[in-house]
């Protein structure tokens, strides 16, 4: 970079109206004195010495042209941002879930994923939810919250939810028509202790709070009269 | 069946209606035969329709449109918010102002109160229905 000039650069062609300058074009060469430049330089512009190119490789003509010209694609550099969490929603925060297997019931956020789905725990022995990703449009924050510090989440991301991929047997003719001998997949031991890592926190801050722990089991449901646009969550 | 709360200077009205909806504010100055001169210690003095005002019991004692400093000093000397917010209809509208900024957690903590109550209201019934049978 160049030294920061003292004076802000001050320009010798001033605008008449926003657009058209009081000087042509010959006339600004001859001000901004480019004739001297180029007396003193023999007739020519000074100019640096062009870096030299590297040596490009020798390229082969084409083995094979398409018959009809085929349109590119426009390129797309577009890169997806992560979903904006709802200012409501903070580590601890007590949400409803609206939607699944688990609908109505109160939940404790843990955090927001880089799929953008929100971790979501029960604590499973409050309510039987386990740890457990949920979308952000299906959840209402309420605005209770629980001190969830001292709490670690960095094994959970999206890979810890995956599916496990199973090998495809090949079947015979004859086992086809046998029943299906799949047992109940069994959740794996380390998914139970980290469940009960967290949540073994997570219940005794709850359990400090009065009546939280019966929130949490009870279920939440619209009843007559109350009107969801004019309550307060 | 008289008129008890006569619009006059002085009077204390509720604002029923518009910006300043739920605020309690006085008569000053009456304008013509529908419009008012309102005041009150958090607003600019303007006029309001008396169609947006609800008459309350209470009325303080002042010139007509004294100066805002005068103002505050009588609605201090009555006490008005005190009476207002002892008085049955203040009551009522503090409840419900409470009941509408409930969060979740204090509806789940009302009913648990309220069962219990219940019970315990249904327990004493029980007491007295058997001293009365025997």
């Amino acid at each position: 970079m160049a030294a920061k000039r003292k004076t802000p650069i001050k320009t010798r062609n001033p605008d008449l109206i926003r657009g058209v300058g009081k000087y042509s074009r010959s006339k600004m060469y001859h001000k901004r004195g480019l004739w001297a430049i180029k007396a003193k330089n023999g007739g020519v512009f000074p100019c640096h010495e062009p870096n030299p190119k590297p040596a490009t490789a020798v390229e082969k003509p084409p083995k094979f042209y398409p018959a009809d010209d085929v349109k590119k694609p426009l390129l797309n550099k577009r890169k997806p941002k992560p979903t904006k969490l709802r200012a409501s929603i903070t580590p601890g925060t007590v949400l409803i879930l609206l939607a699944g297997r688990f609908m109505g019931k109160r939940v404790v956020f843990l955090k927001q994923l880089t799929s953008g789905l929100l971790l979501v725990t029960g604590p499973f022995k409050i309510n039987g939810v386990p740890l457990r990703r949920v979308n952000q449009s299906y959840v209402i924050a309420t605005s209770t919250k629980i001190d969830i510090s001292g709490v670690n989440l960095d094994k959970f991301d999206d890979k810890y939810f995956a599916k496990e991929v199973e090998n495809k047997k090949k079947k015979t003719e004859g086992e086809f028509f046998e029943a299906e001998k799949e047992d109940k997949k069994k959740l794996p031991e380390d998914k139970k202790e980290d469940q009960k890592a967290v949540d073994a926190f997570l219940i005794k801050s709850i359990e400090g709070v009065p009546e939280l722990k019966a929130y949490l089991a009870a279920r939440f449901s619209l009843k007559s009269g109350m009107k969801p646009h004019e309550l307060v969550f | 069946m008289p008129f008890k709360r006569y619009v006059e200077i002085g009077r204390v009205a509720l604002v029923n209606y518009g910006k300043d909806y739920g605020k309690l504010v006085v008569i000053v100055d009456v304008v013509d035969q529908n419009r008012a001169l309102v005041d009150a210690p958090d607003m600019v003095r303007g006029q309001m329709n008396f169609k947006r005002l609800q008459l309350t019991d209470f009325k303080i004692y002042i010139p007509r449109v004294p100066k805002k400093k005068t103002l505050i000093e009588a609605m201090e000397k009555a006490d008005v918010k005190n009476k207002w917010e002892n008085s049955s209809w203040g009551k009522k509208l503090i409840v419900q102002k409470k009941r509408a900024s409930l969060n979740d957690f204090d509806r789940f903590k009302i009913m648990l109160a309220k069962i219990k109550k219940a019970g315990v209201v249904r327990q004493e019934l029980a007491k007295l229905k058997k001293e009365n049978a025997s």
